[in-house]
């Protein structure tokens, strides 16, 4: 006798059905199972909690044992930045063009204080950024200064747990698709700076 | 040796020396905005002092933005630019300082000028460029006197003491 039945559960409606050699599942779930084993990261270290990053990427925590340990150099074959590290005005243009680089679906882990929300330059820092969310959507935030290697696993985790959650079915008897994408954030106001003429030069408003 | 150098630096330049302490650890010898590229020049070739290495080239600026504050110190608010000069074969270090009003002609917004040392030492370059970067200050004859650190288009000079952050950089809110 199962344990499933013990307890009165009900059953499963086609898994476990047959012989040990037949897996069942639905297309879904294998997708975002596959998704969610190999999440490679770019390679993305601003400052100091870059150094917590790639501690966390090697033997002693391994973050190989989620498949996240194939740190890409290129975003075109990354699905997660981990911003690790101090956002700057000047780095900002090029954490957004980053971004724009990588290829759907992606995901974005903002480490430490300073890019959750500025952490210890929050009130003297005149260049650094006030949280990278106010540049590119983030989808978990991993808090500490730096966060320790398994701060940032959990915060790893939450995206793999996110990716299970994700459909791809639509609305029943409709055509919606069901929403599971992180909308842009209301106050992400980057604007392009035209790079083919002069600089701007008053467009940052000095308080009075 | 502070005191025979400054001696010896005043017997030639005369009064291009302004000021000095020898009594310091670090003893300074402030010089004249417009003579400091003649003696960088002398302590750097002369044999016995060479000093052929410029360590570090700083800007203070001397402000308080608080008034009860700036009612209790003896100084006017100035600028200064301050060269720490070590040389290896002699073994011997020298500070020099060169003070500059906030503002050029006392108004605001017109960098106060000093002419640059990037001539004599090499590595005065990319420091000239962080001072003014930073702190305004603009060296003329500097060879590529722009920003260093913060971005070409920004707008005034960080480490002064009455900056005003930003409030918003090509729309990123910065408060
Ligand atoms: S949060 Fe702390 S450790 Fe991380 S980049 Fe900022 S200052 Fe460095």
């Amino acid at each position: 006798m199962t344990v499933s039945n013990e307890l009165n559960l009900p059953k499963p409606w086609i898994e476990g059905r047959f012989e040990e050699n037949v897996i069942t599942t639905t297309v879904e779930q294998a997708i975002n199972w596959a998704r969610q084993s190999s999440i490679w990261p770019m390679t993305f270290g601003l400052a100091c909690c870059a150094i917590e990053m790639m501690a966390a990427g090697a033997s002693r925590y391994d973050m190989d044992r989620f498949g996240a340990g194939a740190f890409r150099a290129t975003p075109r074959q990354a699905d997660l930045m981990i911003v690790a590290g101090t956002v700057t005005y000047k780095m900002a243009s090029r954490v957004r063009r980053l971004y724009n680089l990588m290829p759907d679906p992606k995901f974005v882990i903002a480490m430490g204080a300073c890019t959750v929300g500025g952490g210890p330059y929050f009130k003297w820092g005149y260049h650094v950024v006030k949280g990278v969310d106010l540049v590119v959507p983030v989808d978990v935030y991993v808090p500490g200064c730096p966060p320790r290697p398994e701060a940032l696993l959990e915060g790893l985790m939450r995206i793999q747990d996110k990716i299970r959650g994700h459909k791809i079915h639509v609305q029943k008897g409709t055509n919606i698709k069901i929403p599971d994408e992180l909308p842009l954030p209301h106050h992400s106001g980057y604007v392009d700076a035209p790079a083919d003429q002069d600089p701007l030069l008053d467009h940052q408003k000095i308080t009075g | 040796m502070a005191q025979d150098l400054l001696s010896r630096l005043k017997g030639k330049f005369g009064d291009s020396i302004t000021g000095a302490n020898t009594e310091n650890m670090d003893p300074w010898i402030e010089v004249a905005p417009e003579a400091i590229v003649e003696v960088s020049k002398y302590l750097s070739t002369e044999p016995d002092l060479k000093f052929d290495m410029l360590n570090c080239i700083s800007g203070v600026d001397y402000l308080h933005t608080d008034e009860k504050k700036a009612k209790k110190v003896d100084w006017e608010p100035h600028t200064q630019v301050v060269y720490h000069l070590s040389s290896i074969s002699n073994k011997h270090t020298l500070v020099l300082k060169v003070i500059l009003p906030r503002w050029k002609d006392g108004k605001e917004g017109q960098l106060p000028e000093v002419p640059s040392v990037a001539g004599v030492w090499r590595t005065a370059d990319w420091h000239e460029r962080e001072v003014y970067d930073l702190n305004g200050i603009f060296f003329t004859g500097h060879p590529n006197l722009r920003r260093i650190l913060c971005p070409e288009d920004w707008v005034g000079h960080p480490l002064r003491k009455d900056y005003e952050q930003p409030l918003e950089y090509h729309g990123i809110r910065g408060r």
